[in-house]
């Protein structure tokens, strides 16, 4: 009886041993991201990871279309299939108060994250609520809208003289909306098949939100007071009605049937001879000066959202931060690869990589903003970003800019003051139901 | 009295043999399907009926509060959810209408003596066989105004048919009634072929127009099963989803399903689209009680 006791203890023993050490070995996080190129560099990164320490990384991937539905599923069943989420900036309100997302205060406090990131990443991919010096994730891509140019149309000399000829000034990337707008006019051609500008339109997501927000802020408005909550008097100020008509004005300079369109179409505006200019997330340049996906590669140039009419200058922010998911298991291995991540030689691997570094050292190197044509732009673009509202329920808020701002870009319905107005008018409606004011 | 009308098992079958009684067959095969039907249909439903009267978002912590019945009244006073219902019901008219027209037009066709024509009618019932999302997204490319085989074909130019928000819609239900013709088709041929064929031979002897062959014969005869169609081409249609998310995203599209997945998935208000999906649940019975009350007299003539 004895014997077998101790044979039958001895298995089990054994049977753990074997299954600790076969856990040791299987060590992995998985980290959740949208579907697109800086994932691929991610996972790159990843390898490097496992090659020091062992721990594999799977960079899992869902197009973007569904990215926030897959993940907020994900959380609201609590459940533990991601380690590490690279959340959009404007999820942390709904990660944080949710209790989705772990609190990296004290991680972020010990490293000094602070000062070692942009202030502009920290402040719309970490911190929540505004100035709370509350964290919830690492910046972790750093990314803006900002726009691909056709370089040969533009130095073209017959055009440069007709240009001139019309305009009273020289063809060259335009340092404000108005020749944002005297450029696309005149490349305007739909007897040629070419079209002066590519924006973005598309109304299911943050898309068409983040094109009129590239208007909004170089014109000098604003969504709103963030700290109170007051949006009568900002969204519906005379410069957001100037903005929302800019913008609108650039949609009759678009291709045909340009009103779904997002960072495919306005990529594609440029690979496929569409348009002079096109607008897009700096995370979707590196295709466009790769010769196997633009044939016009070498004749793609880029600039940084122009000016308004005031001078001041802004760009949409995109961009995620990377947070620890507080129902994973795997919570303190987690953690470690941030602090592995965090380092300037991972950093410096990271942008080198493909990956849009937040890192302030890494940005200023003249070594990053020599690597390729668009970088110089993105440095310059990170310092002046603005970002959505990041509430728990910016979903509502996104929803309503659409309903309302749609139909007048699109289909012409009212005017830009009757829109945006009714916008102040939905958006004070869904602050009250949160009781952000009274 | 209710055994009496199962039929019992047959004494030499293996079943039998094993000692399986009848009645434990049809427990076997009966009480897993009803198990399955309370766990993820009867108890969801009744659950959200439950939410559908709260303020409940899945993505936050907050407790649900009980709200009564105000997430239904602002819903029937938001006038984007009834211009959503507007959007539909001209969409399952179009649409349906559409189908029915091409379907039991193709069927008439067809229900002749011709060489090939199995090959013919399988050939045509492709389109339905395919995914709503891949059909989505090739007639997108259909469509296109730059590159689109539509607008080239037809002479169009730049005709914009999915950018244009009065054209939008139409170019949905015709994608729709390309895709589900067929299905009309297959029904109205086993109506037609189901028309004894001495009523022809005696309004032919009664020298009978074919129009009014058509009327008084074929149509009223093949009315009940081309009501089914009806029915489930309505249910179908009134909540069709990724057809129109993918093929366009414009206001005049958005139908009442669309809305139902921005507002539960997107928007995270789960008590609100609860309350919604009960409106349309609704909906959907009255209409569906109204045709069957309809087939009913159909079939009595």
């Amino acid at each position: 009886m004895r014997k077998i006791m101790t044979s039958v203890l001895a298995g089990i023993g054994l049977t753990l041993a074997c299954g600790t050490s076969v856990y040791a070995q299987e060590k992995e996080l998985t980290i959740f991201w949208a579907e697109w190129d800086p994932a691929n560099y991610l996972q790159e990164l990843g390898n490097e990871y496992e090659k020091e320490t062992g721990v594999k990384i799977t960079v899992e991937t869902t197009p973007w279309a569904d990215f926030q539905t897959k993940t907020f599923t994900e959380f609201n069943a609590h459940g533990d299939a991601y380690d590490l989420v690279v959340g959009d900036s404007q999820w942390l309100g709904a990660g944080s108060t949710g209790g989705h997302y772990v609190d990296l205060t004290d991680f972020f406090n010990k490293h000094k994250l602070n000062e070692v990131m942009a202030p502009a990443t920290v402040k719309y991919y970490a911190e929540y609520p505004g100035n709370s010096g509350k964290y919830w994730a690492i910046p972790l891509e750093g990314d803006a809208v900002g726009w691909a140019y056709r370089k040969d149309w533009f130095e073209d000399p017959k055009e440069k003289e007709a240009f001139k000829a019309k305009y009273g000034y020289d063809l060259d990337v335009p340092k404000d909306f108005k020749q944002l707008r005297d450029i696309a006019e005149f490349f305007y051609r739909p007897d040629q098949k070419k079209y002066g500008i590519a924006i973005y339109t598309d109304n299911s997501y943050d898309a068409m939100a983040m094109g009129f927000e590239n208007a909004l802020f170089s014109y000098g408005g604003e969504l709103g007071d963030y700290a109170t909550y007051k949006v009568d008097g900002h969204i519906n100020s005379d410069k957001a009605v100037a903005a929302l008509d800019a913008y609108k004005e650039l949609y009759k300079f678009t291709p045909p049937g340009w009103a779904k369109t997002f960072f495919v179409e306005d990529n594609q505006a440029i690979t496929e001879n569409l348009a002079a200019m096109s607008m897009n997330y700096f995370a979707f340049f590196p295709s466009l000066i790769n010769e196997a996906s633009n044939p016009n590669a070498k004749n793609t140039g880029f600039f940084a959202n122009p000016a308004g009419p005031h001078g001041d200058q802004f760009a949409a922010l995109g961009g995620q931060g990377i947070s620890v998911v507080s129902y994973s298991k795997k919570q303190d291995e987690a953690m470690k690869f941030l602090e592995w991540f965090i380092k300037d030689e991972t950093q410096k691997k990271w942008a080198a990589l493909g990956g849009y570094t937040c890192s302030q050292a890494v940005l200023k190197s003249e070594e990053f903003q020599n690597a390729t044509p668009y970088n110089k732009a993105f440095y310059e673009t990170m310092f002046k970003v603005k970002d959505f509202w990041a509430v728990p329920e910016y979903a509502e808020l996104l929803q309503q800019l659409n309903q309302r701002i749609y139909p007048y870009m699109i289909g012409g319905e009212g005017t830009a003051k009757e829109t945006l107005d009714a916008l102040a008018a939905d958006w004070n409606a869904t602050f009250k139901k949160y009781g952000r004011v009274q | 009295m209710a055994t009496s009308m199962i039929t019992t098992l047959d004494q030499s079958s293996r079943a039998a043999a094993r000692g399986f009684s009848d009645i434990s067959i049809r427990n076997l095969f009966i009480i897993p399907t009803i198990l399955f039907l309370i766990v993820f249909n009867i108890f969801p439903l009744i659950y959200s009926l439950g939410y559908s009267f709260t303020d409940f978002r899945a993505s936050t912590n907050a407790p649900a509060n009980f709200v009564g019945l105000k997430n239904y009244r602002d819903l029937l006073n938001d006038p984007y959810v009834w211009s959503n219902f507007a959007i539909t019901a001209k969409y399952v008219i179009i649409s349906v209408a559409g189908q029915l027209f091409v379907g039991f037009g193709v069927a008439m066709l067809l229900n002749r003596d011709i060489p090939l024509k199995g090959l013919l009618t399988t050939l045509l019932l492709l389109p339905m066989m395919l995914s709503m999302a891949v059909v989505g997204l090739f007639w997108k490319l259909l469509y296109d105004p730059s590159f689109g085989i539509i607008n080239y074909a037809l002479g169009l130019g730049t005709f914009e048919w999915l950018a244009d928000p009065k054209m939008a819609l139409y170019a949905v239900a015709l994608t729709d009634i390309w895709m589900w013709s067929p299905f009309v088709m297959l029904l109205s041929l086993a109506g037609l072929s189901a028309v004894p064929k001495h009523l022809y031979e005696a309004a032919a002897i009664d020298r009978a127009g074919p129009f009014y062959t058509f009327f008084r014969i074929t149509l009223p005869l093949v009315a009940p099963i081309l009501m089914i169609a009806v029915i489930f081409r309505t249910m179908e249609a009134f909540k069709t989803f990724d057809l129109a998310y993918i093929l366009t995203s414009q206001p005049t599209t958005e139908l009442i399903s669309i809305r139902l997945y921005k507002m539960a998935f997107q928007e995270w208000q789960t008590g609100r689209s609860c309350a919604l999906a009960y409106i349309v649940l609704i909906m959907v019975l009255a209409i569906t009680n109204i045709y069957v009350k309809y087939l009913n007299k159909v079939k009595e003539r």
